[in-house]
């Protein structure tokens, strides 16, 4: 497959070193030596050139080519990239922009602009950020069909409730499936994967993977760790990630408080986050900190401008006696300082969107998928056509045709969660989310 | 001295000339009233030909009907009290009926008695009320100057006259009660024209029903001429009836019948715009909706009990002394906070606690957009919000919280416009309850506190009847003509919320 990558930032040439091995690549970009740096590192075809012209297009082949990878750091190029190669050729175009106006648009009509898939990258991060406190006990969250879905992965812990029952007895939501439990070995690695029913019992140090609806999910982390709960989130920085991520917080019923140095910025966001406290003050000040009890706070999430303030803020925080301290941070070389000095985690817009945008590219077939453990499984979702093996018969008829290890996790029909049992038919145009062994996953994939 | 006035007084009173001469059809009502009675029609053929003449004269000052802003003002406060001079006239030429003290040369009582109608105060200073002592073309001009009233003259100048299709906006937005006007229709006079709509249709259906207990059997006394009586001064919370004893003078079955009515009038018309259109949810999603109907419950429940359990209610007790207490609880307090004034029972009679609790419905009023007076229910309610924010904020000294209303965010303005407001009317009930206390002083009437301070709260927030000596069953004829002079002044900014007016009076507006 031959793939065109527009923008030779950090995002795209991570896109082009992870697709490089197994696909021809031509990387587009304005800059001359991150070209020419290009060249060399890669095995990729780096072009000079405006990716939004058709010249630069036609000069990379773009009627010999099936994807189209806009993601420059201007959110108009990348639209327009991919408008205009619309015009070209039919290829399937996916850009990456922060701006959710853009994304609201095309959420609204989707395949709007020219663009196939759409990722926004703020809203991506906030999500993750979300997800994150949301599920405090979750070792690792991922979130399907628009976030109708949700798939968390747990390590009991010895003294968690859930520890000792069976999956009967612990599964006490409807809305709620026990995808897998990975069972560990000696070392910590994981040593089988066990498909749960209803009398596998779940020990302490297992993992357990769950797929369901938010709430679902969320009361079921409850189960698992009930003291563990956030309930008192500080975001800092009303930038465009903060103001999703408090948005998405407010959605979950958690009511944070948001610091916003800039007064007009502030104004806004006050009045368009009814549900949280928003306070005009500078995040640095130690004063202003204590008076606002912030070593009562759960969570500090630092969401400004800059890396060195996220930095800076997340530590004071801690300093005053926050639990925990989630920092935004762009450039790729602080993740690593930022997590050894003391942030709890790190999260990078960039390397989200990259990741989002690889497994697109990946399985092309899958609309989103969520690597498990160390690539023994995968949970994927993958909306239903003619041809599936699902279309029109029941989940236990299509189970009997799947390989070992399949479990259909969710369903969603036109937006809205369907719980999956035995006798439901699934039928096409519905999104399934299922949680398969990497040794049966192209079979499951062609099947599907 | 010309050259410095910045304000174009004639293009307003021109205009005001113009409403007037409109005035000549309403004034048909009574005429015909009078011809199909066989009484005197000449009182008003007299106002017809002086309100078409005076009409005539000021409308010939300009003819150029650009308003600004200023001119807006001085046109609404203008026609506002030029209505109400030629609705004097009536009363003064009648001469008809024994005992009436509004007839020459008794000028402030009718002038009383016509503010009091076009701004639906319905304080009345006619000594014997009723049809053995006036005419019923007279009693019927009564009524129809709260209903003419109620919706807003300039706001049916607004629906009628295509001339005002730019500046209508800002004048029924001076008239319009509550803060800020809301556009329903792209089009000012379509908005005007569908409120009036709405308001003439709820008056009709109100007539029916009240006529329609008659015709059942269960209202004697509501005749054709009560139920349209009562009809046009429901819905513009007016409170004139020509009975003397009010809606006493009716069956349970006609009081229960009004209360849903006076509720109506002291809703947002704007919100029965989204019932025609289809959206009934409208109404209860509204959150000054929602806040009205529950103030005007609980303090219905708390009047009901202090009903019950007190002396307030001659006689029966049990089951039927349940419903009596409601009945009069709830019309008691529906009619007081949306300012109509109707009277279901002498409350004169009712323990002080009772009376208490009714004086303080006054200063409620209804919602913004409806046809009541006083300080209005979305004013208390973003004053509530941010007394809350202020305390909020003492703990929080950074915290940004702007106000919501119904999800939407506040201007700190409009904020500070509504808190503005409310003080000025506070302070003006205040200096208000003094002038007349130093007037009853004056000519040695006796009067007490709580009954001066009820006939203000009640002329400046166009409720009508207070207590005590201006009691339900009673009237303001015993204070002095100084005294009636000064709450027709209230009436009159009261109605139109103070601010149109009193810019009226800074040299700001005149000048610079």
């Amino acid at each position: 497959m031959r793939v065109i990558v527009v923008g030779a930032g950090e995002v795209g040439s991570s896109i082009a070193a992870s697709l490089a091995d197994e696909h021809e690549v031509v990387v587009v970009d304005v800059d001359g030596d991150r070209v020419e740096a290009l060249t060399y590192d890669l095995d990729v075809l780096a072009i000079e050139g405006d990716g939004a012209a058709i010249e630069t297009l036609r000069e990379a082949g773009l009627e010999a080519s099936d994807l189209l990878i806009a993601v420059t750091d201007d959110d108009e190029t990348n639209i327009v990239s991919c408008g205009t190669a619309k015009t070209l050729d039919d290829v399937t175009t996916i850009a990456r922009v922060r701006n959710t106006k853009f994304l609201d648009t095309w959420n609204n009509a989707e395949g709007a602009l020219g663009v196939d898939v759409m990722v926004g990258t703020n809203l991506l991060t906030a999500r993750k950020i979300a997800s994150m406190i949301g599920l405090p006990a979750a070792r690792d969250v991922d979130t399907f069909a628009d976030g109708t879905i949700q798939m968390a992965e747990f390590e009991l812990a010895a003294e968690s409730p859930v520890a000792g029952q069976t999956v009967a007895e612990a599964d006490r939501f409807d809305d709620l499936t026990f995808a897998a439990v990975l069972c560990p070995d000696e070392d910590g690695g994981c040593e089988e994967i066990v498909v749960p029913r209803g009398d596998t019992e779940l020990s302490a140090g297992d993992e357990v993977v769950v797929i369901g609806t938010d709430e679902a999910v969320t009361a079921f982390s409850h189960a698992v760790a009930p003291d563990d709960d956030y309930h008192d989130v500080l975001v800092v920085g009303g930038s465009s990630i903060g103001f999703q991520t408090a948005t998405l917080l407010e959605e979950r019923g958690i009511r944070s408080r948001l610091i916003e140095h800039d007064p007009e910025r502030a104004k806004f966001l006050a009045e368009s986050l009814p549900g949280t406290t928003v306070l005009e003050a500078d995040a640095t000040d130690r004063d202003f900190l204590q008076r606002e009890n912030v070593d009562a706070v759960d969570v500090v999430v630092t969401t400004l401008e800059t890396d060195e303030g996220n930095l800076l803020a997340g530590l004071l925080a801690k300093r005053l006696g926050a639990d925990r301290a989630i920092a935004v941070v762009e450039n790729r070389s602080y993740v690593d300082l930022f997590e050894t000095v003391g942030i709890d985690v790190a999260v990078q817009p960039r390397e989200v969107a990259a990741e989002e945008i690889t497994r697109f590219t990946r399985e092309q077939h899958a609309e989103n998928v969520a690597i498990i453990g160390s690539d023994q499984a995968e949970v994927i979702e993958i909306e239903i056509d003619d041809d599936s093996v699902f279309d029109g018969r029941p989940i236990r008829e299509v189970a009997a045709d799947l390989p070992d290890g399949v479990v259909v996790g969710a369903i969603t029909r036109n937006g809205d969660f369907v719980r999956p049992r035995g006798d439901t038919v699934v039928e096409p145009g519905d999104h399934v989310v299922v949680f398969v062994e990497t040794a049966g996953l192209d079979e499951t994939l062609a099947k599907l | 001295m010309n050259g410095y006035v910045r304000v174009d007084w004639r293009a307003s009173l021109s205009l005001t000339g113009r409403v007037l001469l409109y005035l000549a059809v309403p004034l048909s009502i009574p005429f015909v009233t009078a011809v199909i009675y066989g009484e005197g029609w000449i009182p008003f053929l007299v106002t017809i030909a002086v309100t078409v003449l005076a009409g005539l004269g000021l409308s010939s000052l300009d003819d150029d009907h650009d308003l600004g802003a200023r001119e807006g003002f001085l046109m609404v406060a203008a026609t506002w009290l030029a209505v109400a001079l030629v609705g004097t006239i009536p009363y003064i030429v009648a001469g008809y009926g024994t005992g009436s003290t509004l007839g020459w040369p008794h000028v402030p009582n009718a002038l009383f008695e016509s503010m009091s109608g076009f701004t639906t105060t319905g304080a009345t200073v006619m000594g014997d009320i009723g049809v053995e002592h006036h005419s019923h073309a007279l009693l019927i001009w009564r009524q129809l100057t709260q209903w003419l009233g109620g919706m807003g003259i300039v706001v049916l100048a607004v629906a009628i006259l295509p001339e005002l299709s730019v500046g209508g906006a800002q004048l029924m937005d001076a008239e319009a009660p509550g803060p800020g006007i809301e556009k329903l229709t792209p089009r000012i006079a379509e908005t005007a024209r569908v409120l009036w709509i709405a308001y003439f249709a709820f008056t009709v259906l109100e007539m029916a029903l009240l006529y329609g207990l008659n015709l059942a059997g269960f209202a004697d006394e509501m005749t054709l001429f009560n139920a349209i009586s009562h009809g046009l001064t429901t819905l513009p919370t007016g409170g004139f009836s020509p009975e003397g004893l009010s809606i006493q003078a009716f069956s349970a079955a006609v009081q229960w019948v009004i209360i849903p009515f006076m509720v109506v009038a002291g809703t947002n018309f704007a919100l029965f715009w989204g019932l025609v259109r289809g959206e009934p949810l409208s109404l209860l999603e509204d959150e000054e909706f929602r806040f009205y109907t529950g103030v005007m419950a609980t303090l219905t429940a708390v009047v009901t009990i202090v009903l019950f359990v007190g002396p307030s209610l001659p006689g029966s007790a049990g089951l039927a002394g349940v419903e009596e207490s409601l009945r009069h609880g709830l019309f008691q307090v529906v009619s007081i906070v949306t300012t109509t004034g109707y009277a279901s029972f002498d409350f004169n009679n009712w323990t002080a606690t009772a009376q208490y609790l009714l004086l303080f419905g006054m200063f409620l009023g209804g919602s913004a957009g409806s046809t009541g007076g006083a300080i209005k229910m979305v004013r208390w309610l973003v004053i509530a919000k941010s007394i809350k924010r202020e305390l909020f904020t003492t703990v929080h000294p950074e915290a940004v919280s702007p106000v919501r209303l119904g999800g939407r965010a506040l201007d700190e303005s409009a904020v500070r416009g509504i808190h503005a407001f409310t003080l000025l009317y506070i302070a003006l009930f205040f200096l208000g309850v003094v002038v007349l206390m130093l007037d009853a002083g004056r000519v040695g009437m006796e009067l007490q506190v709580l009954d001066g301070m009820s006939a203000i709260a009640a002329t400046i927030g166009n409720v009508g009847p207070g207590f005590g000596v201006v009691g339900p069953m009673e009237n303001y004829e015993l204070f002095p003509w100084t005294s009636k002079l000064w709450m027709v002044f209230l009436m009159w900014i009261g109605r139109l919320e103070i601010f149109p007016v009193l810019v009226l009076l800074t040299r700001a507006y005149w000048r610079s």
